[in-house]
């Protein structure tokens, strides 16, 4: 029964990641229709950013704070110059668009930074707490999913620059009519998009060590929370993300040790999406012909 | 030119002609003229030019597969490198267990990925955009740790070597060029098959089904049943050239089917033009050949530059190769008329 509740609670850890990763997807897949495949690998770059400034000896905390900044100014200027030819284009020209970018850079990390794995330290001891039940590493890495939460739903909820994206992502055409700069709230939200991948690139390194593929595994993992939950629903995408973290360790521990954890994970998934097609808190969309 | 000479090619445009020939038979000119220099290229060619464009020939037949899913039905597929393996995989086991000679093992792998695509097809219909698409990644992801798990079939990790198959001793030549041969009579037959199909009335019920799901029911088209066909048709597609990959490449192991050879497809596809025949043999280009120009620009970034070149063709030609020059060789066929020939009949 400990292990049990053990396994739950690192579960809820990596799931905290996942999810903060899936909540990144949502916000540009409500903004654009569009799964950005480069999320993970625009993630990973930015958590090189603060290995590297750590690394030149900025304390842990300031070199989150500018790697953050840097993450959102980055992410805004890649929709602007980058995504933005293929707005109006079919689908999946901008989905291979995105695929191109997460080609890109991964390998320019690999480029600037090398393929050999490198250590990052975690700002939080790993200490076991609460009778063992779960590490001060992992109870900093919820923590810090947790705030970033709150800070975004209170953005949404209580600014207008909150309100005027969620208004541009409802109805753009509307929005554009009441004055809205669509556009630019279409690049803020990459921006927040960079930063909420790059916080959970930053809590993860510590457990998956940093290299350019780091990310890989990782995204899809959200990918799958964020369709668990529901893809149109920010709240679906960070419960998905926790329901997805839990199942992937139980399945590892009690079910099948092997290499087919993932597979069986993902079979798991696709039965729940099979009875609940779109996702546990997604609306279904009704169409008019 | 002189005013009859005007006055007889408006009236040719009038009724479809150019030069005295209709449009249909310009079109199997064209195609005959590409067909025969099909034929004699490869023996102007190394014997490695000739296998890589060989392998172009097969990857062009996987995202022929591929384009009659995403590009005529709509279904987002991130999984095809799955039933390219499983193609693959059948043509090893039956070479190599079963002593199957390498012709007899093509058909085999096209009904089972035929009934592999409508099995997956079933819970699939339930599913649309990117819900399709992670269904299908996990299948791409799943692919290569299944095939090492059932490792007394499929040798593990270290996979499966067979024997690369003999040309007939009448014909003189060599081996890699007769596999050329092999793999252009395949495609030819793909294309063929797949213009039949895309053509007649199954092709009109998917791309109906495709634009307006709602509406095509209403019309009484059983898009459960046109949707599952779909899955099938195009994974026996991708079944049949992941068969004769394994055959020309004389191997196959896990790591060759990674999710990296799904994405490849998917872009393939995108690239040569979407929901477009032709597009499927510029996509088999890009595959086959892009990655390694990659190399050759840039040994330390390879990767940066083939997305960079993903990014630079969507950008130039959002509706990909065929899909962009098609509709603009159209209009410059009209503007080598003389005049509008509805306005000259006036």
């Amino acid at each position: 029964m400990h292990q049990f509740s053990q396994q739950i609670f690192s579960g809820l850890a990596a799931g905290a990641i996942y999810a903060s990763l899936a909540l990144a997807l949502v916000m540009i897949y409500r903004a654009t229709e569009l799964v950005n495949f480069a999320q993970g690998e625009m993630a990973m770059f930015s958590t090189y950013i603060a290995w590297s400034l750590v690394n030149g000896g900025v304390p842990f905390w300031a070199a989150f704070v500018i790697t953050l900044v840097v993450s959102f100014l980055g992410g805004m200027a890649i929709e602007r110059v980058l995504v933005r030819p293929v707005e109006n284009a079919p689908v999946l020209a901008a989905v291979v668009v995105t695929i191109g970018l997460a080609l890109i850079f991964n390998s320019l990390a690999g480029w600037i930074y090398s393929y050999t794995v490198q250590d990052f330290q975690s700002p939080f001891p790993d200490r076991p707490v609460l009778g063992a039940l779960i590490t001060t590493r992992d109870l900093g890495v919820i923590g810090v999913t947790l705030v970033m939460l709150f800070l975004l739903f209170a953005f949404f909820r209580f600014t207008a620059t909150g309100l005027a994206m969620r208004a541009a992502a409802q109805n753009p055409e509307s929005a554009r009519l009441c004055g809205i700069p669509v556009g630019r709230m279409l690049a803020i939200g990459w921006g927040l998009a960079a930063t909420i991948g790059a916080t959970a690139g930053i809590m993860v390194a510590p457990v998956l060590f940093l290299d350019p593929n780091m990310m890989g595994g990782v995204l899809v993992y959200a990918f799958a929370g964020a369709l668990l939950g529901g893809i149109t629903s920010p709240l679906g995408a960070v419960i998905g993300g926790l329901i997805v973290g839990v199942t992937e360790n139980l399945v590892g521990t009690y079910l099948i040790a092997s290499q087919l954890k993932l597979t069986v994970a993902f079979a798991l998934i696709i039965l729940v999406l099979v009875f609940k097609p779109n996702g546990l808190f997604g609306t279904a969309i009704v169409r008019r012909v | 030119m002189n005013e009859s000479a005007t006055a007889v090619a408006a009236d040719e445009h009038a009724a479809g002609r150019y030069g005295g020939l209709s449009v249909g038979a310009w079109r199997w000119i064209g195609a005959l003229v590409l067909i025969g220099l099909a034929v004699v290229l490869p023996f102007g060619l190394s014997k490695y030019h000739v296998f890589e464009l060989t392998l172009v020939m097969i990857y062009a037949i996987a995202v022929l597969g591929l384009n009659i899913l995403t590009g005529y039905n709509g279904q987002i597929s991130l999984g095809h490198g799955a039933f390219f393996a499983a193609g693959a995989y059948t043509a090893a086991i039956l070479m190599h267990h079963y002593g199957v000679p390498y012709w007899a093992t093509v058909p085999p792998a096209a009904l089972i990925c035929f009934v592999l695509g409508v099995l997956f097809g079933l819970p699939a219909l339930r599913f649309e955009g990117p819900y399709l698409a992670l269904v299908t990644l996990a299948m791409a992801l799943a692919t290569p740790q299944l095939l090492k798990y059932f490792d007394n079939w499929t040798g593990g990790q270290q996979g499966i070597n067979l024997v690369k198959p003999l040309p007939p001793a009448s014909l003189g030549i060599d081996r890699d060029r007769w596999l050329y041969f092999v793999a252009l009579v395949v495609l030819l037959l793909a294309i063929r098959i797949a213009a039949n199909m895309l053509h007649g009335r199954t092709g009109r019920a998917w791309v109906a089904i495709r634009d307006q799901p709602i509406a095509a029911a209403a019309m009484g088209i059983d898009t459960a049943r046109y949707k599952t066909l779909a899955f099938g048709t195009s994974t026996a597609f991708t079944g049949v050239a992941g068969a004769l990959a394994a055959i020309v490449i004389g191997y196959v192991s896990p790591e060759g089917y990674s999710l990296f050879l799904s994405i490849s497809f998917l872009v393939g596809s995108a690239v040569g033009g979407i929901a477009t025949i032709g597009g499927a043999i510029v996509g088999g280009l890009f595959i086959q050949f892009v990655p390694n120009l990659a190399n050759d620009i840039s040994d330390a970034a390879p990767g940066a530059i083939y997305g960079l070149a993903m990014l630079l063709f969507m950008y130039a030609m959002p509706r990909g190769v065929v899909g962009s020059l098609g509709p603009w060789l159209a209009r410059s066929m009209r503007l080598i008329q003389p005049h509008r020939p509805d306005i000259q009949n006036k």
